[in-house]
């Protein structure tokens, strides 16, 4: 089933140069699958992901076909209209929770703002019901985390607590941006795993945005490779060693492995034609 | 009473005192510290002024006799570590000396005219923070547009007239021609007298009194010079709201107030105002203190008997002894407001505990 489909999105930043093209024409489709979308940074993976929640800061403009969530054509929706999607139906995880959550208000308050925000309850329910939520991204003492601040809390956990503020009014659609990029390796593991297994249980979409391929190789169904504003490949992440653009091969040749070590990495050489390149279809 | 709830502080032997009375003990000493300073600073003012105390009671041609008496008298002829102490004694008794022009006590004088200062600051201070705060989130959430452009051009004009010139236009235009304000002074001559003083405070005798008309006849009289006063510090205050509120909003934790759907009222106010709060309390804490003290063209224009100008008239007419006296008063009034943004810190910044 198609969650959501994306077709001709551009994001566009009007400057005293001219017109800066973030996302240039970029069209895919994401169902109950985990799609990973990685770049370098200013590839417009981001941009990508703000622009569906439409929230690309002024002056920047965006632009597409379509972008509809579940027969909905986003695009024509009212801001107000836009307000019932966000969080709703379609949640985003940034990159650091130190920067994400409000430093002067209790998580509690941040969680329950998120569930009320969507659904008609008592302030005790809801309370329950983040409760509940703290202990399904294994939070211990969550009844201690809701009258604590952001600033008690360790990176991971800030993160667990902003993946279950996301997931609190059940969005079909999660965009995970960098997710794991501010924390430790330790637990960058742990939770993603969190993640994976409460968007598996709910049947969502995942959009995992991140520049590291490896993680989405393990992670994701379907890798898109975006360079410079466009989608330079698509495949299924089992394929990821098998993709043909040379892009894709020259980040993966970048890279060490451990099966196959070798004394001298390669250096990403890069080719104008690719800016200009159409999207390679290798599904 | 001994609570049993303290027992695991027990073990705690170099502990004698709870948390709360430390933290108050010390602020007390930081207090008196900070005091201890700024009397010693005004006394060595008062010695090092080329102005000869002794000479400006007797006069010039007194006799060597009297002239010698009243040094002595004056304590002069002691140590200047001496000196310091009976200041100080002085001063922590309420008596900062006679005030040559008043030929009253500086203490007294300082009790009629300050209240009149604190009635027209305040009311100025809250004026400018009612407006200057919404004109300054306003402006920086409309960035770049003509709400931006016009509030910064109205803040920047607050910020850039002389008082004086905007004083007397508004007297010219509202008084003297519109009629809409009462003028100088601080109520028409018909109205004075007529409540007994407690606070020292017109609108506040008034109300205790009960007589609106004198409340409304004080209003008509303060409500020109606060505005104006209030315009000059809103001209601060929104221009800080802006950069502090451009700051948050561009934080992430607002792009994630957006993505839960938030409505933009929310947003500002629920979220990004919320983290501006205590760097509002330090500006408008700052504004309030330069109102108290450096109204005095305001209060010359306006013939307000207030603190700022009985400190410039002292000082034209070297009454040193209402000077420091004032002077220490403004300098109570900085730490005072410096402890209170200091507390009003603690309960908006949970990290700040």
């Amino acid at each position: 089933m198609t969650l959501l489909t994306v077709n001709d999105l551009w994001v566009r930043f009007p400057t005293r140069q001219g017109v800066f093209d973030a996302v240039r024409g970029i069209s895919f489709e994401l169902g109950q699958e985990r799609l990973g979308i990685v770049g370098e940074s200013g590839s417009g993976k981001s941009m990508t992901g703000r622009s569906i929640l439409q929230l690309i800061r002024k002056p920047g403009v965006v632009q597409a076909a379509e972008i509809s969530f579940q027969g909905r054509n986003l695009m024509e929706l009212s801001e107000r209209d836009m307000r019932s999607v966000r969080g709703n139906e379609i949640s985003m995880v940034m990159q650091d929770p130190k920067f994400s959550l409000n430093p002067v208000m209790t998580i509690g308050a941040q969680l329950m703002e998120a569930y009320l925000q969507h659904n008609r309850d008592s302030r005790q329910n809801a309370r329950n019901k983040c409760i509940e939520m703290l202990e399904a991204v294994s939070l211990r003492d969550p009844e201690r985390v809701m009258d604590a601040y952001p600033h008690e809390m360790s990176g991971g956990m800030g993160q667990r607590i902003m993946i279950a503020m996301m997931l609190i009014p059940d969005p079909k659609i999660l965009i995970a941006d960098e997710p794991t990029s501010a924390l430790d390796v330790s637990v960058q593991r742990q939770v993603l795993s969190i993640m994976d297994r409460l968007v598996r249980d709910r049947g969502m979409g995942l959009i995992f945005i991140s520049h590291d391929l490896n993680l989405v190789a393990e992670f994701c169904d379907r890798v898109l490779i975006m360079y410079a504003g466009r989608i330079v490949e698509s495949c299924p992440a089992s394929k990821l060693r098998e993709a043909k653009h040379p892009y894709t091969r020259g980040l993966l040749n970048a890279l060490p492995r451990l099966d196959n070590p070798r004394t001298h990495l390669e250096v990403l050489q890069r080719q104008d034609d690719w800016t200009h390149a159409a999207l390679e279809e290798t599904q | 009473m001994v609570s049993v709830t303290s027992q695991p502080e027990e073990g705690r032997k170099s502990a004698p005192f709870p948390a709360w009375l430390r933290k108050f003990l010390t602020t007390c000493g930081s207090i008196a510290a900070t005091m201890l300073g700024l009397l010693l600073v005004t006394f060595v003012i008062g010695r090092v002024m080329p102005i000869d105390p002794v000479l400006a009671i007797v006069g010039e041609r007194a006799s060597q006799e009297s002239y010698d008496a009243v040094y002595h008298q004056l304590g002069l002829d002691k140590p200047l570590m001496v000196q310091f102490f009976y200041y100080l004694w002085d001063v922590l008794h309420g008596d900062f000396g006679n005030s040559l022009l008043t030929a009253r006590p500086v203490s007294q004088d300082i009790a009629r005219v300050f209240p009149a200062t604190m009635e027209l600051a305040t009311l100025g201070v809250v004026i400018g923070m009612f407006l200057g705060i919404p004109m300054g989130v306003l402006s920086a959430v409309h960035r770049g547009t003509w709400i931006d452009q016009t509030i910064r051009v109205l803040t920047l004009v607050g910020y850039s007239m002389p008082i004086f010139w905007l004083g007397m236009m508004g007297l010219l235009l509202f008084y003297g021609i519109l009629g809409w304000v009462g003028g100088p002074g601080r109520l028409d001559i018909f109205f004075e007298g007529l409540v007994p003083s407690v606070t020292g405070m017109v609108l506040v005798d008034a109300l205790l009194a009960g007589d609106m008309d004198v409340f409304w006849n004080g209003f008509s009289h303060l409500i020109l010079p606060a505005s104006l006063l209030g315009y000059y510090s809103l001209a601060y205050i929104s221009r800080m709201t802006r950069s502090f509120m451009l700051e948050q909003l561009s934080a992430e934790y607002i792009t994630t107030a957006r993505v839960k759907g938030l409505s933009e009222r929310q947003v500002i106010w629920g979220h990004a105002f919320k983290n501006i709060r205590v760097q509002l309390v330090t500006v408008v804490a700052l504004s309030y203190a330069n109102l108290l003290e450096g109204s005095v063209l305001t209060e010359i224009i306006f013939s307000w008997p207030g603190i700022g100008s009985y400190i410039t008239t002292a000082l034209l007419s070297a009454d040193m002894n209402a000077v420091l006296g004032g002077t220490v008063v403004v300098g109570l009034i900085f730490i005072c407001l410096n402890i209170l943004s200091d507390l009003l810190y603690k309960i908006f910044d949970p990290r700040a505990k």
